[in-house]
């Protein structure tokens, strides 16, 4: 493994072990530079670092879903209430000033 | 400290992403609306309290996290499986992405984008609670560990914990579904 010739070098294992928390940009600015290098120089890890990082952006890409015009509705019709019920100056809703 | 007369045009941008983890955490789309209803109320009567200039994504967040587990989790009749089964590392990875030869760059590829919204919705929802919050805080909603420990009042240490074996959960919850698609070869 490429690690034994330079004690800054990591080791497969250990990249790979730590490629979620790069991914999460939650290492030290050492470690990070640590685990590119080794990322950048070994193509089996970069192949699994690849991957990992595609897959991340496709969880978080496909993760939405759209807003019920009800919902908005709702929430302003509660949020004017509120303002009303308090006594405070905000846009002013339908004439009922009890608490919902 | 924050003005609640600016309150709608603040918070305007997060409803969306809110309601998604909404669905995520109560897996109900008429719990999830009333979920999101009452979280931006309290945030509203809460609003003098925020620092502006702070994080108000994350204080939303908390406040949604907060109203689920005292509201809808209290109310659950069956108990929450809270254990989540050993899961290797790069589960998918092993199965869809490790191909030798020409084609293989493509066929990760083409896996990864066939993948549908559906799918990772449903993995997300397959996972137990715990491990299902931290890995949609931290993989669809980007917060960093400190910011999720505080979302769900723990430790680091134990979102640390809970994004390893949800993560490998999920991926596994993934291939589950491709294989049903007949996308993934099983082994």
């Amino acid at each position: 493994m490429k690690g034994e010739k330079d004690q800054a070098d990591l080791g497969c294992r250990e990249a790979l072990h730590r490629v979620y928390h790069f991914l999460d940009g939650e290492l030290t600015p050492e470690r990070r530079d640590a685990i590119a290098h080794h990322l950048d120089e070994c193509p089996p890890c970069g192949g699994a670092y690849g991957f990992e990082s595609e897959l991340r952006k496709v969880i978080a890409n496909r993760c939405h879903d759209q807003v019920p015009d009800e919902l908005r509705d709702r929430i302003a019709a509660a949020l004017d209430h509120e303002t009303e019920a308090s006594g405070s100056t905000g846009s002013s809703g339908p004439g009922a000033s009890s608490r919902a | 400290m924050a003005d609640q007369a600016t309150f709608a045009d603040d918070t305007a941008e997060f409803m969306s992403s809110l309601y998604s983890a909404a669905l995520r955490m109560t897996r109900n789309p008429a719990d999830a609306q009333d979920l999101v209803q009452e979280t931006y109320l309290k945030a509203y009567r809460g609003y003098g309290g925020f620092q502006a200039g702070t994080n108000l994504k994350a204080w939303l967040y908390r406040i949604l996290t907060n109203t689920y587990i005292n509201t809808y989790r209290a109310k659950r009749r069956q108990p929450e499986q809270t254990e989540l089964d050993d899961v290797e590392e790069l589960y998918l990875y092993r199965r869809m992405g490790a191909r030798d030869g020409m084609g293989g760059r493509s066929a990760e590829e083409e896996a990864l984008a066939s993948i549908t919204d559906e799918e990772v919705k449903a993995a997300l929802e397959s996972l137990p609670e715990n491990f299902r919050m931290a890995v949609l805080l931290a993989d669809v909603e980007g917060f960093s560990y400190k910011e999720i420990a505080e979302i769900m009042d723990v430790p680091v240490g134990t979102v640390m914990s809970r994004l390893h074996r949800g993560r490998r959960a999920l991926q596994k919850a993934l291939h589950d579904f491709g294989v049903a698609r007949g996308l993934v070869a099983t082994q």
